[in-house]
């Protein structure tokens, strides 16, 4: 980078980025275990009269077993109706004290969320509500059919997306026989067969106390979380210890996947198995993507495909690591007449980073952005409480925030370079163009 | 290393810097402050709103300008969104991609954003970095340099945003049409975006006369919230927007909408699988409101909004999406914080085993349900447990309360209201919420759309184009 700035202030910014990575103070994780063995994650947060909850299981579509779209109707159903009560009733005891519940499911993880103030005039009963929305779901028939038919609609919905096309395209080549390839939401086959015994039995397999983390934030004492956290979890059973996902094998070749679809724009996703939490090449990987495709503006791909050409808006790099394997991917969208000059560029760029790696300055840059955007990612009690549920649900060590600077700028060039050569692979990967041809005479007729 | 260079450059400018600073500049003046919020005005016409947050190290910056879609004229469209685009092109001092980068080098996120009301920019950076930002955003404020070639490159980049955001996405493109039917005329017309065959003819001299007349001290609101000092804010905002020179501001082009006389309806017909319907009625935003009446009118509105829409059990959930199962989703919406009267809007996907019809008939009898019977104080009360809630959550975030007090000052409200909310929601009585059902939601401006779904024929199953097995062993 070449400054030709006039002014003092910005270069002593500049200075100062050398002189202040590594020492920003990260929260003060507290973690024990319920009394049914249940790991927590707490940190006390004094200055807001508010307490954040989150629940995760090791329930999410990677569980589904052929059933697409199970691990989120389950999830989906839990606040519809329990204790006995029905689903109004739920959503009034949590609204009638301002709480905020919220829940879902991913590929790895389903959980469930609140938010409330402190005062226990508001929290203690909407502790009871979760309590019981978590252990006494009631899964009625006429639940179980509304939120299906709701989900059978999203799946139509879904169709008039290329986005969402692409993706499940993606994941579906990425991924083959592996759980992963199951489409989070459910395909058309899986929605039409789903029963509601299918919903239970998932229920009693994964919503058990030795599937659970917790994370807790708030203007809590330590003793106060201990007895929110056995209290939640005393009316799980324990359960029986969930088997590993099997690994993701790597691809043997490429493959290149054409949708037609009616569109003005084409959207392209190529990617490869990336890496996973806890994986020795994470820290690498990631400063790696920085340069490439994950800094936004400051990013080689934005630079070519955007800046340089003007040939989209949004295009970007990511390695999405999970418990196993998640992908590495670029995406990108730009109207059908350049879809071949993009991926073309898209191509030579990805093999000319994989060849050479980012420079010297690009990896100083990268480690200068993502260090001293550290304060930025633990800002407030929602971001820490996410922070917590991943480094408990990944079982990532408890120093995982104080040390992810340390970590960032200890990678070096040549670490880089060889994860590079040894995790991905340009001659294999998976290209996904999802969009038209035929729609662009009509849309020149419309001008 | 270039680095080395820097090095150099710093001690050679931190002298030329310090000398530069021996002009005249006057200080900025207290307006009015509460504890929480302090509020000054730069002797240039500037205003700058600080909030101390000490609870992390950072800061957000925020330099708010009033202009948006509803300023642009007819055939110029999109003018203020790619302006937006084009503010991250470069200065003579910071060449194009250098702010972007100077602010990446310190740890910072920035980005930017354009409404039908205004178009703001901001930057999120550990509160050591501040003053960097403010000297970024005061050089850009006064110095872009709008070359023809970078614009000839984003306006392309603007478009396939369009294609993205609204073209290519049937909901999207349905309520383009809802809202340029609701506003027939007049400034709220017009997508933000802008429309494509615009775009198409847009050239950088539009850039630089939109630029010139809107780009001004005193048409612009700075926001701080975060790990700062008031005064130390102030000082730093004054040293690098003080100087710069206030300019008549244009008078704002009125609202020409002529008054809506009878209900219109459109029929969107467009590839798609799942019908859609949009509903709204015209009704007085905050800032449109100039008695007492209408003030309350606008808060018996917010409640009515959070009776139908606002949580999982409140009436469209209730009674829509479970109950009758009429729809898989419904909404109702309403934003007080519009520049002009604005839309009160219910939407909704009808079920499975519903339809469009059916689904609007529905969204009538909750309507009617308002007109004619007060609601029950416990869901009023639910409502404002609601609010009194999310008002201490929001101080979780910094950069919404600082998007609160930017809004709120660049739609001509003034960031005092912010601190009135609470009390006028909670004042607001059953009775209220029905007469506002009854004065506002009336056929004589009601626009409706419905998407009607045309067959996605070119749509082709998944084929594999290239040779390839799949996955190894």
């Amino acid at each position: 980078m070449e400054i030709k700035s006039r002014s003092a202030v910005v270069m002593l910014s500049l200075l100062l980025c050398f002189m202040s990575a590594g020492l920003q103070a990260s929260p003060r994780i507290l973690q024990w275990h319920t009394k049914q063995g249940t790991p927590v994650y707490f940190v006390e947060s004094k200055q807001l009269p508010i307490v954040d909850v989150r629940i995760i299981f090791d329930a999410g579509s990677a569980r589904d077993k052929g059933h697409a779209g199970l691990a989120v109707l389950t999830n989906a159903l839990l606040a519809e109706g329990a204790a006995e009560k029905p689903a109004q009733q739920i959503a009034e005891q949590f609204e009638d004290v301002g709480a905020q519940f919220a829940n879902g499911a991913l590929r790895d993880m389903a959980w469930l969320s609140l938010r409330s103030l402190r005062n226990d005039r508001y929290l203690q009963p909407a502790l009871t509500t979760l309590k019981d929305v978590l252990s006494k779901p009631t899964f009625s028939e006429e639940s179980f059919q509304r939120e299906l038919a709701n989900l059978k609609i999203s799946r139509k919905a879904a169709k008039q997306s290329p986005e969402t096309l692409a993706t499940e395209a993606f994941y579906k080549a990425l991924y083959g026989d592996h759980p992963y390839a199951s489409v989070v939401n459910g395909d058309d086959a899986s929605l039409e067969a789903m029963q509601r015994k299918q919903v239970l039995n998932f229920y009693d397999r994964y919503y058990v106390s030795s599937n659970a983390v917790i994370a807790i934030v708030g203007q809590l004492s330590r003793a106060q979380a201990e007895n929110i956290a056995n209290d939640l979890m005393s009316g799980l059973k324990r359960g029986i210890k969930i088997p590993a996902l099997p690994q993701v094998k790597n691809l043997d070749a490429a493959q290149t996947i054409k949708i037609d679809f009616p569109s003005k724009q084409s959207h392209i996703m190529m990617g490869q198995p990336g890496t996973q939490r806890g994986d020795k090449d994470y820290f690498a990987l990631y400063v790696a993507n920085h340069p490439f495709g994950g800094s936004g503006f400051s990013s080689r791909l934005v630079d070519e495909i955007r800046e340089k050409r003007g040939l989209a808006y949004s295009v970007h790099s990511y390695f999405s690591p999970s418990r196993e394997l998640g992908p590495f991917l670029i995406g990108m969208q730009t109207k059908n007449e350049q879809t071949d000059q993009a991926l073309s560029l898209l191509k030579a760029e990805l093999h000319k980073f994989w060849q050479q790696g980012p420079s010297e300055h690009e990896l100083e840059s990268s480690v200068k952005n993502i260090t001293g955007g550290f304060p930025l990612r633990i800002d407030s009690n929602k971001k820490v409480v996410e922070y917590l549920s991943m480094i408990g649900f990944y079982h990532l060590p408890l120093d995982y925030l104080h040390n992810f600077n340390r970590r960032i700028e200890a990678v070096t060039l040549d670490e880089i370079k060889s994860a590079l050569k040894r995790r991905l692979n340009p001659e294999k990967m998976i290209t996904v163009i999802v969009g038209g041809e035929t729609h662009n005479s009509q849309t020149k007729a419309d001008q | 290393m270039r680095w080395i260079g820097i090095f150099v450059g710093i001690l050679l400018f931190v002298a030329g810097y310090v000398f530069l600073w021996e002009e005249e500049l006057q200080p900025a003046t207290e307006l009015s402050s509460t504890e929480a919020t302090k509020v000054y005005q730069l002797a240039n016409g500037m205003k700058v709103i600080v909030q101390e947050d000490d609870r992390s190290d950072v800061v957000v910056s925020q330099v708010w300008y009033k202009v948006g879609a509803s300023y642009e004229p007819e055939g110029k469209t999109g003018m203020s969104h790619v302006l937006e685009h084009m503010m991250f092109k470069g200065t003579d001092d910071y060449p194009a991609g250098e702010f972007s980068e100077i602010i990446a080098l310190n740890g910072g996120r920035e980005n930017a954003f354009t409404s039908k009301d205004y178009t703001a920019y901001f930057q999120s950076i550990a509160s050591d970095r501040l003053e960097l930002c403010l000297e970024l955003e005061a050089d850009r404020m006064q110095n872009l340099i709008l070359d023809e070639a970078e614009f000839k490159k984003e306006v392309e980049v603007v478009k396939e945003e369009r294609r993205l955001r609204t073209e290519d996405k049937p909901t999207a493109l349905t309520y383009e049409r809802f809202n340029a039917a609701a506003f027939e005329s007049g400034p709220y017309h017009h997508p933000v975006i802008g429309w494509m065959h615009d775009l198409d003819k847009m050239s950088v001299s539009d850039m630089r006369d939109w630029y010139n007349k809107w780009y001004a001290p005193n048409n612009a609101t700075l926001v701080v919230n975060g790990n700062v000092k008031a005064e130390q804010v102030i000082s730093l905002a004054n040293k690098y927007f003080g100087r710069i020179k206030a300019q008549k501001i244009p008078a704002l082009k009125r609202d020409t909408a002529k008054p809506q006389q009878t209900s219109r309806y459109i029929e969107v017909a467009l590839p798609a699988q799942v019908p859609y319907l949009l509903m709204g009625y015209k009704v007085p935003s905050l800032a449109q409101a100039n008695t007492a009446d209408l003030e309350s009118d606008v808060y018996a509105l917010e409640v009515l909004s959070g009776l139908l829409d606002g949580g999982n059990s409140t009436r469209l959930s209730k009674n829509l999406v479970r109950g009758r199962e009429i729809a898989s989703s419904a909404g109702a919406g309403y934003n007080p914080y519009d520049r002009l009267n604005t839309l009160f809007i219910l939407s909704g996907l009808p079920s499975a085993k519903s339809n469009i019809s059916e689904l609007k008939a529905a969204l009538f009898d909750e309507i009617e349900k308002l007109k004619k019977t007060l609601p029950e104080p416990i869901e009023l009360e639910r409502v404002k447990a609601q609010v009194i809630a999310s008002n201490v959550y929001e101080k979780d975030s910094m950069f919404y309360q600082a998007m609160q007090l930017g809004i709120l000052e660049t739609t001509g409200l003034g960031w005092e209201k912010k601190d009135e909310y609470l009390e006028k929601i909670s004042r607001v009585t059953p009775q209220q919420v029905q007469d506002v059902a009854n004065k506002y939601f009336i056929d004589q401006t009601l626009t409706i759309a419905e998407l009607k779904p045309l067959p996605m024929d070119n749509m082709k199953t998944p084929g594999s184009a290239a040779a390839g097995g799949r996955h190894g062993n």
